[in-house]
């Protein structure tokens, strides 16, 4: 059964890796906030006594770039079922929730290497990671909101047959959980209205949990961080294999 | 058993279209059947249910005894099929496609090459089994279909239009390999085609299926005698009229059918 798994997982990277422009195209926009927020903000930051803004905003700017990928996997199943492939495997005889964790893992994959290509990135900006163990805990933080995303992602495709209204309802979506989530502010003091907002925002978890794990301060403690994410994950992901194996064509 | 192939008071409604209505009839082991019907009679929507990838609205359906509705996951391993319209990752080889099914398929994987490269050479395209799908032409497309549709082995191969848009040469071609599948591997054909001297020539049994309902069913000499006709076109129309039909198509459709002009 996990043959299944393995070989949606293995499609998902091979389409990645022929269609090298995505990967650059993609970069743009990470490059674009490191530059201009980072730098842009950095001197105003530095001097209201908050230290250095690009090691608050690269963590961001990270997971702003998992976040987008993964939640635009969504595409692919409408793709496939515009252009029917997805017909090829909804009448294969393996269950179709193992279809679904293929398909999330495999999104997850092409954004966590997004992530880590931002990252090394960020590097070239100055930003620099506090320790080794650190290194691999942002890992698996990248690794929990690109899953959590991307099973977000699939599960609004599979209601969805309109190639035009995903990318509307994307972006609808996307922008208020990047811009309300700490990726470019700190949490501290804030208006209560945007407090509440960013405390219900699971990318506010992931952002600090990055930036915890990487960098060494967080806000809500890499342990919520954690459970939120990882949860969150698991139940998304859930409700994202019942929606998926509802699919009728 | 002695059918590949049971239906039993299949419908499927949408809304107060009833897009199938009723229909009851068996595909008898090792045949050639032909589904045949004007454009929106209910063919692919039937198609759709014996495959398991619409639920009817009432009705039974087995495949090889085993009941599709109770028992999908093993009822899809028991038949091949190859789409109206395109199925095929453009985006991968020939060669990824066809081991990509295997695995779906769950074929051992010490038979698995050598499935996939008997599949490619009946469909003669070994030479490409490298080049990327999209480089194909839609004749090469079709063949890898029905390539990609026998890797599994299966014991009733399902074809939907298998020949529509393509040349005379790789028309006859697809249905020299599919006569050969039914007489050397005695697998059960199960197809549509809008070609009526195609399905003349291959079918041993043939239903003509209009509004939902199935209007006639027999061997097409059967068919010829009872509409006082000389060629199945002939008996085809008089069972179904003259007047053009209606197709309704939803975005979806009309997308992929463009897409299908551009290639």
């Amino acid at each position: 059964m996990s043959g299944a798994i393995y070989v949606m997982w293995l499609r998902q990277l091979k389409r990645f890796w022929r269609s090298k422009a995505r990967m650059a195209g993609s970069l743009g926009q990470p490059l674009l906030f490191l530059f201009a927020l980072g730098l842009g903000f950095g001197p105003v930051y530095s001097a209201a006594g908050q230290g250095n803004y690009l090691l608050f905003l690269a963590p961001g700017v990270i997971a702003m770039s998992i976040l987008f990928t993964s939640m635009f996997n969504g595409i692919e199943v409408i793709w496939d079922r515009q252009f029917g492939f997805l017909k090829e495997t909804l009448v294969a005889p393996v269950s179709r929730i193992n279809i679904m964790i293929g398909k999330t893992l495999g999104g997850a994959t092409v954004a966590l290497i997004q992530g880590v290509v931002v990252l090394l990135l960020t590097f070239l900006f100055g930003f620099r990671v506090h320790s080794i163990g650190g290194f691999f805990l942002g890992l698996l933080f990248m690794i929990l909101i690109a899953v959590l995303f991307t099973s977000l992602g699939i599960a609004i495709a599979s209601r969805m047959t309109d190639m035009h209204g995903f990318p509307i309802i994307m972006n609808f979506l996307i922008m208020p959980i990047f811009f309300l989530s700490g990726a470019l502010f700190p949490l501290e003091n804030l208006p209560s209205v945007l407090s509440i907002i960013t405390k219900i925002n699971p990318l506010s978890y992931g952002v600090d949990g990055v930036r915890g794990a990487l960098t060494g301060t967080t806000h809500f403690g890499l342990g919520l961080d954690f459970l939120v994410c990882s949860v969150l994950a698991m139940i998304i992901l859930f409700i994202g294999s019942k929606l998926f194996s509802k699919i009728e064509l | 058993m002695e059918n590949s192939l049971e239906v039993k008071n299949l419908s499927k409604h949408f809304g107060k279209l009833k897009a199938v209505n009723n229909i009851s009839f068996n595909v008898p082991k090792g045949s050639i059947f032909a589904f045949l019907g004007p454009n929106g009679a209910g063919k692919s929507t039937s198609i759709k249910m014996f495959t398991s990838l619409t639920k009817p609205t009432k009705g039974e359906i087995l495949l090889e005894g085993i009941n599709v509705l109770k028992n999908p996951d093993n009822a899809r391993k028991q038949f091949g099929i190859v789409f109206q319209d395109h199925s095929i990752d453009d985006e991968l080889t020939a060669y990824e496609n066809l081991k990509f099914h295997a695995v779906l398929y769950q074929v051992p994987k010490d038979i698995r090459e050598t499935r996939i490269s008997d599949a490619l050479k009946l469909v003669e395209l070994e030479d490409r089994k490298n080049s990327l799908v999209k480089t194909f032409s839609g004749g090469m497309k079709r063949r890898l279909e029905i390539a990609r549709g026998l890797v599994h082995n299966p014991k009733i191969l399902f074809l939907d239009e298998p020949t529509t848009g393509l040349d005379p040469q790789t028309r006859n071609s697809i249905w020299k390999h599919i006569k050969m599948l039914n007489k050397e591997h005695g697998m059960t054909i199960f197809l549509t085609t809008h070609y009526m001297p195609e399905a003349e020539e291959i079918a041993d049994i043939v239903a003509i299926i209009d509004h939902g309902k199935i209007t006639a069913q027999g061997t097409v000499t059967e068919l010829n005698k009872k509409a006082k006709a000389k060629t199945l076109e002939e008996t085809f129309l008089k069972f179904t009229g003259k007047s053009i039909r209606e197709e309704q198509g939803s975005g979806l459709d009309m997308m992929r059918r463009m897409r299908r002009l551009r290639h």
